[in-house]
């Protein structure tokens, strides 16, 4: 590269470089974008896929050599400041070169300031510590045994040439064995230089980073923390993740989790809170929410039209115009995704595929409607299990975070999952809380930084409007005006189980049906009648319950100590017969005490009573049918009519 | 810019020739009609191709008449492709009929066909 590169890459002042700068610049350059893709693997091919053309350094590993530099915070945010790194929003190797020569100036005593690099600088100095940032830039402590030496040219090239030899070597292994190297007191320090760089523009740079990952597979490293490009947070999560939780990352480097998008991941917790939502629209998790009623529940949380056309655009991947459980499960992260700020992904991104998350979704946990029985069945499911253990440990990962980064306050994607973990707790059954609730006190103070969209109220308003419906279960499905739970409830819940069941299982009665259909005004003065008649009819009542079909087989559980006869007469409990019986002395019936006959009418009263319910139930419907009939015939009509006009 | 503005008066009078179309079928039932109009109006410069679902929408393609290799069957291809985005932008409920197409989608699409066909 020329010097007029530095110039004829666009924006920024004009510089001059020398070759022996030129050439170290370059490198350094070429070694942050590197590492901004990966590191190891198809460095040039990553580097091609980032950012539009020009590539561009992220901001972990340009905020380490920074920070190698040893130049106060200050200088260093006044310096990124200069280069126009937070003008554009991210580091272009015309930033980066600004930047390098800002530092040479700091590092010589002179101001930073844009005419200071117009002048001949020395080489700047990055002081090389144990630290896993700058392993990747080498040790040239290590080689020297000091500071690298500042001026001249060729002693800084001959540095920096051995320096990258050594550094490609440890490249590829750097990513093992940064873990190990990294002493755990730098991530404090670490994370306040680059985050003071300004979330702003690492978020904007996530713009262009966003592509990247999506590709890549990081089998040696923590899926979670690896991928520079997706939030210019995440390398330093990486760092910090890598340093904190380092024996738990290691022993899921071989999880077949390898998506290293961390935000379009859906953690257990999410996932039952958008099943639980996915059944309070709809009962059945193995069919379909409609678009219209996706759409009332996604309305609610108060995204722009647009941004949930896209958001549904993609995640109804068979564009059909209804969801099922994984498309609203992936439309619903994205929506939760998007009120933390996060930009919306050109392409849905993998962990958010109906296949992944279908194969994510085993049959059994669904089966198991319970929600609360989720643990248990986590821990009891295969498939799951490694899923689970690496859901949550990354989020034990994440609730470690606190603890050390007290001034972190940038840092979107912890904020994401920490409101989850203080919102979601409330949801979750006790078992995965416990171990978070603690850590999820400890996130609150830094979830302010996100405060106008944390999931936390978003969830609150999601979960506000999407109230379920009452279970139609136990009442009919078509009769919501009126409350057959509460017809039953107040009756001897044994004999009312048999009624639960909805009401077509009720046989037609020939002989009562007739009284019923005509008054059922006369049911009450029946039922009153009926226990001042119980003592006289009841042996009549049997008797005219053989000549009814036993519809009832289930009562006659309840009535164990009843023999067969008078078990069938609860499923009877007509106050018609009584009047028309024939009366056969039944001896055993003369036998029975007192108390069982009480039981009994008071059986036969809720009976009746259930049965006035339905006939009046039967007769509302069929009103209905009728009209809807006749509004059928009237539409037809107007579709006939209406035909030969549109054919014009 | 000013090609945009003829493009628009340019499917604007052709919109004319559509509803002509659609009349001249006379009192047949609506499902003999072809979708696919044909040739509309060729002008000196342009050719306009017309399409028209079940639901009267129409679908207009402005052709370059120097464009000599586009065949019949392609511009046929060409509409169902539109026709089936179309009904993909339709599921999606956040759309109201009418609006202007704003999905990615479809744009792609649509781009990927104009590009295809220069």
């Amino acid at each position: 590269m020329e010097a007029a590169a530095g110039g004829g890459c666009g924006s920024g002042p004009s510089l001059l470089l020398s070759d022996g700068e030129q050439q170290c610049y370059s490198e350094l350059f070429a070694r942050c974008v590197g590492a901004a893709s990966g590191g190891q693997g198809p460095g040039p091919a990553e580097a091609a896929r980032v950012a539009s053309g020009t590539a561009s350094a992220a901001a972990g590993p340009v905020a380490d050599l920074f920070r190698a530099s040893q130049l106060p915070a200050e200088t260093l945010h006044q310096i990124t400041e200069l280069c126009g790194a937070k003008r554009v929003g991210y580091f272009g190797p015309t930033q980066f070169y600004v930047a390098l020569k800002l530092i040479a100036a700091a590092q010589s005593g002179l101001p930073v300031r844009i005419e200071s690099i117009k002048c001949e600088l020395p080489l700047p100095r990055f002081m090389m510590s144990k630290n896993d940032g700058e392993m990747r830039f080498g040790n040239p402590a290590e080689l020297h045994g000091s500071k690298v030496q500042i001026p001249y040219l060729t002693t800084e090239k001959n540095s920096f040439k051995r320096m990258d030899d050594e550094e490609k070597q440890q490249e590829t292994q750097s990513p093992t064995m940064s873990p190990l190297a990294s002493p755990p007191s730098s991530p404090p320090h670490y994370q306040r230089v680059p985050l003071s760089h300004g979330y702003s523009k690492l978020r904007s740079s996530m713009e262009q980073m966003h592509p990247v990952p999506y590709e890549g597979r990081q089998p040696l490293v923590q899926p979670e923390g690896t991928s520079f490009g997706v939030s210019g947070a995440k390398p330093l999560r990486h760092q910090a993740s890598l340093i904190r939780s380092f024996s738990v990352e290691r022993e899921l480097q071989d999880n077949n989790s390898n998506y290293p998008d961390e935000p379009w991941r859906i953690t257990e917790e999410q996932r039952e809170y958008y099943i639980n939502q996915f059944r309070s629209l709809q009962p059945d998790p193995s069919s379909f929410i409609s678009g219209s009623v996706a759409k009332n529940f996604f309305t609610k949380s108060k995204l722009s039209i647009p941004e949930l056309s896209y958001i549904w655009e993609l995640s109804d991947a068979d564009c059909d115009g209804a969801l099922t459980l994984p498309e609203f499960c992936a439309a619903f992260h994205l929506i939760v995704a998007r009120k933390n700020g996060y930009p919306l992904p050109e392409g849905l991104p993998p962990t958010l595929q109906p296949e992944y998350l279908q194969a994510a979704f085993p049959k059994p946990k669904w089966e198991c409607a319970l929600f609360d029985s989720y643990s248990e069945s986590m821990l009891t499911n295969q498939q799951a299990c490694d899923l689970n253990g690496m859901e949550k440990t990354s989020v034990k990962d994440m609730a470690d975070f606190p603890a050390p980064t007290q001034d972190v306050t940038g840092d979107d994607k912890q904020a994401l999952k920490s409101t989850l973990t203080e919102a979601l707790p409330k949801d979750v059954p006790e078992d995965p809380a416990t171990p978070k609730d603690s850590n999820s006190l400890k996130a609150r103070p830094r979830s302010r930084s996100y405060s106008s969209t944390s999931i936390e109220e978003a969830m609150k308003r999601g979960e506000d409007p999407p109230t379920p419906p009452p279970r139609p279960q136990k009442t009919h499905s078509r009769a919501s005006s009126l409350d057959l739970n509460k017809v039953f409830q107040p009756s001897v819940p044994a004999t009312k189980s048999g009624l639960l069941p909805p009401p077509p299982a009720l046989p037609p009665r020939p002989c009562p049906s007739q009284p019923e259909q005509v008054s059922e005004a006369e049911l009450p003065p029946q039922l009153n009648r009926a226990p001042s008649q119980a003592a006289e009819s009841s042996p009549a009542k049997k008797d005219v319950s053989y000549s009814q079909p036993p519809s009832k087989p289930i009562r006659r559980k309840f009535r164990p100590e009843n023999q067969s006869t008078e078990s069938q007469e609860p499923s009877t409990a007509v106050g018609g017969p009584a009047s028309g019986a024939t009366v056969k002395p039944h001896p055993t019936v003369q036998k029975q005490s007192s108390k069982q006959k009480k039981a009994i009418q008071t059986a036969i009263r809720k009976n009746k009573e259930a049965n006035a319910v339905l006939a009046r139930l039967n007769s509302e419907l069929q009103q209905q049918l009728k009209e809807v009939h006749q509004e059928r015939i009237a539409l037809e009509n107007q579709l006939e009519q209406l035909r030969p006009v549109t054919v014009l | 810019m000013e090609n945009e503005l003829k493009f628009h008066y340019m499917v604007h009078t052709s919109l004319d020739v559509v509803d002509e179309k659609i009349s001249a079928m006379g009192k047949a039932l609506v499902d003999q009609r072809e979708l696919y109009l044909g040739l509309l109006y060729p002008t000196e410069d342009y050719k306009v191709y017309g399409y028209v679902t079940n639901s009267k929408v129409k679908f207009v393609m402005v052709v370059d008449s120097s464009n000599t290799a586009l065949r019949d069957n392609e511009i046929r291809s060409m509409f169902r492709k539109l026709h089936n985005s179309y009904t993909d932008v339709m599921c999606n409920p956040f759309y109201n009929p009418g609006d202007r197409i704003q999905s990615r989608v479809f744009d792609n699409m649509v781009t990927s066909m104009m590009i295809q066909v220069c």
